[in-house]
């Protein structure tokens, strides 16, 4: 198993939320100190290096317009990181191409930023969150074609060597392609696409590419790579599906004490807490299927959603969000969760949140690449396939759980800040 | 109201008629069109009122190569072909109003007198400010302050309504989307097409209009040569649904 240091780059230093309608799209940036927001940026690559120092990969991503993620631009940090590094694998995770214009023009960030890094490069691409629609000024209306139909551009660009080629598609028109530099992999970067529904999965299987899903949980995880693994079958893949094609994004906090363990899990739970976002952003018109619209209206809700509504860090180990505790727990925690999944090649760490401070998130860092991680690369190794069910319960055990957790309270609307909903 | 079924490029439209006599084409708002409103029967005794719900709207398709008013002009325009309209009046309310529009740049000929209610399409104000306040980045519960004179009367209540009902509320939305979004209301064109249009024409719209405002419905009303415009007290965006007898005696007169 391959895991992934990930933090979204929040700006937490807010006004009380009962203050503001919407931590995205129309929170004034009168609210965004620039000293405090450099300082921030160089804490937040710091950790990354301090993640590669300890073995780990690297993960990043970007939103707009949103105090939960100060990346408006993936690419620029993923070059700044190409020259901060030197050995990590580098997952953008992702190029929101449905709201990008110019597809060619994302498969030549990447070629560079592979070129800078030589070879690092994991080329993820995201939907995009329905909060991303305004700031894109993108249409919500069929963003799925357009998503694909630029993957397939992107692809494209970067497997043409032979001079000009053309592209004259549905949503994109590019007579005259033929990038420089083209990418240092070859064929080109690993490609990665994150999706939490079960039809978008089977289209990613098809595909082969790499499916990584958000916080989606024991039973939601378990449907999703069950439909990756369809797709992929049904492709003619073959009947074996590697772990490595498959992906999972957790809060993940280890301490050395239950004590310091659950104070860290409770800060990164900002991460699902903080994520208050008005009805109008939450859900455009055309972002889900007129059927899901139609579950919503008669009083369906996202899991996570419930979940935010009460969220404590026991709940959250059990509702499979969250992996928390000493060395051992967490390392049961995810067995079992990989076990009732089905099996993933990559655990991608969300591990900074909100108000968990420079030492906290090293300490977290830490904690987990030396205790945990050496058990779970012995344990899961690349050479598994998924699709091997353990026979667990979806929940771990009393004895793999902190029980020091407290129930807080939280209120307003929130639904997953993370991946894609497709 | 008759219901039928016409294909068209592909695309079926569902069309409701009723009576007979001098066509009256009825081209509905981003609501969408219900044979049960109470306008329709005031609004054209004696004539052949003629009322398709748009692609995307209603029960009629939305094939994947539909994603513009304009594309919906052109269907329309074939809609009349095999309707038999050589030369008709039409109503346009809303999104309907921008539909017609298109319509009567292209075949000017063809129309005779033509109502815009509420309507949309053009852009006649600066670039720093919206001429349509933005209703998909409003908090939905204020969206029905600026549609409506009496909201209350208008009350949004999806536990009355059937699923099929609900689904075709939230198809006709997400159609909505895919057509103005961006420009958003507007064909920034079609100012340079409105001197085409020969007929007379009526432009009129709520008093309490929140979405269509007074200088808006003026400005685009001097795009079309010798047009009058009206204003309906005591209506928002919706006269047809708030003031039916008074919306209905407007048309009527007009088109005496």
């Amino acid at each position: 198993m391959q895991a992934w240091q990930f933090s979204e780059t929040a700006y937490p230093y807010l006004p009380p939320a009962d203050s503001f309608p919407s931590i995205r799209v129309s929170l004034p940036n009168a609210n965004y100190d620039p000293e405090k927001g450099a300082a921030l940026w160089d804490r937040y690559l710091h950790e990354w290096q301090i993640a590669e120092e300890e073995g780990l990969e690297i993960m990043l991503n970007e939103h707009h317009q949103t105090a939960t993620c100060v990346d408006p631009a993936a690419p620029l940090i993923l070059a700044a990181l190409a020259r901060l590094t030197t050995r990590a694998r580098l997952l953008i995770l992702g190029n929101p191409i449905a709201n990008r214009r110019q597809p060619v023009r994302v498969a030549e960030e990447m070629a560079l930023v592979d070129i800078l890094s030589r070879g690092r490069v994991e080329a993820g691409f995201v939907r995009g969150v329905p909060y991303e629609i305004s700031p894109a000024n993108s249409n919500p209306v069929r963003m799925n074609e357009r998503f694909w139909e630029a993957l397939d551009l992107i692809v494209k660009a970067w497997t043409s060597h032979d001079g000009p080629v053309s592209h004259e598609g549905r949503f994109f028109h590019h007579r005259n392609i033929n990038i420089w530099p083209r990418q240092y992999q070859s064929p080109h970067p690993p490609i990665w696409v994150s999706t939490t529904s079960t039809g978008g999965a089977r289209d990613v299987g098809q595909r082969g590419y790499i499916q990584a899903t958000f916080l989606t949980g024991f039973d939601a995880t378990r449907r999703i790579y069950a439909s990756y693994r369809a797709g992929w079958r049904a492709a003619g893949f073959g009947q074996d599906v590697p772990n490595h094609r498959l992906a999972y994004a957790a809060l993940v906090y280890v301490g050395q004490s239950e004590k310091e363990a659950h104070d860290g899990a409770e800060k990164l739970l900002w991460y699902v807490t903080a994520n208050k976002v008005a009805p109008q952003y939450a859900n455009p018109p055309g972002y889900v299927p007129v059927d899901a619209n139609l579950a919503i209206m008669r009083g369906a809700e996202h899991p996570l959603s419930s979940f935010a509504k009460g969220a404590s860090v026991e709940a959250a180990i059990r509702g499979g969000f969250l992996f928390a505790g000493t060395p051992d727990q967490v390392y049961h925690q995810i067995k079992r969760h990989y076990e009732y999944v089905g099996g993933y090649g990559h655990l991608l760490i969300m591990g900074q949140a909100g108000f968990l401070e420079h030492e906290e998130t090293v300490a977290g860092i830490r904690n987990f690449s030396r205790h945990v991680y050496p058990r779970l690369k012995e344990e899961f190794p690349k050479s598994r396939i998924s699709g091997v069910f353990g026979d667990v319960p979806p929940q771990p055990p009393e004895e793999h759980m902190l029980l020091s957790s407290s129930a807080t309270k939280i209120d307003g609307p929130l639904i997953s800040q993370l991946g894609a909903a497709r | 109201m008759q219901r039928s079924e016409i294909a068209i490029a592909g695309c079926s439209v569902e069309v409701h008629e009723t009576g007979a006599g001098a066509p009256l084409l009825y081209l509905h708002p981003g609501g969408g069109f219900r044979p049960s409103d109470a306008f329709l029967n005031l609004l054209a005794p004696g004539r052949r009122l003629i009322c398709p719900s748009h692609p995307g709207f209603g029960r009629s398709d939305l094939p994947d190569w539909i994603d513009s008013v304009d594309d919906i002009a052109h269907i329309y325009l074939e809609l009349m072909d095999r309707l038999g309209l050589a030369k008709t009046d039409a109503i346009g309310s809303s999104i309907g109003g921008w539909i017609l529009a298109e319509m009567a740049t292209k075949t000017p000929e063809r129309f005779g007198k033509l109502v815009f209610a509420g309507a949309v399409g053009v852009k006649t104000g600066p670039a720093d400010r919206l001429d349509i306040p933005d209703i998909f980045v409003m908090n939905p519960a204020d969206v029905p302050k600026l549609m409506f004179h009496d909201p209350a009367k208008f009350a949004f209540n999806p536990a009355a309504m059937s699923d099929e009902d609900l689904r075709i509320h939230l198809r006709n939305r997400e159609t909505l989307a895919l057509l103005v979004w961006e420009p958003y209301m507007h064909n920034p064109k079609l100012p340079k097409r409105l001197h085409r249009i020969a007929s007379p024409a009526l432009f009129l719209r709520g008093e309490s209009d929140g979405l269509v405002n007074a200088a808006y419905q003026d400005a685009y009303a001097k795009l079309v040569s010798g047009a009058k415009t009206l204003t309906i007290p005591g209506a928002g965006h919706a006269p047809h649904l708030e003031q039916p007898q008074a919306f209905a005696n407007a048309v009527r007169d007009f088109l005496a």
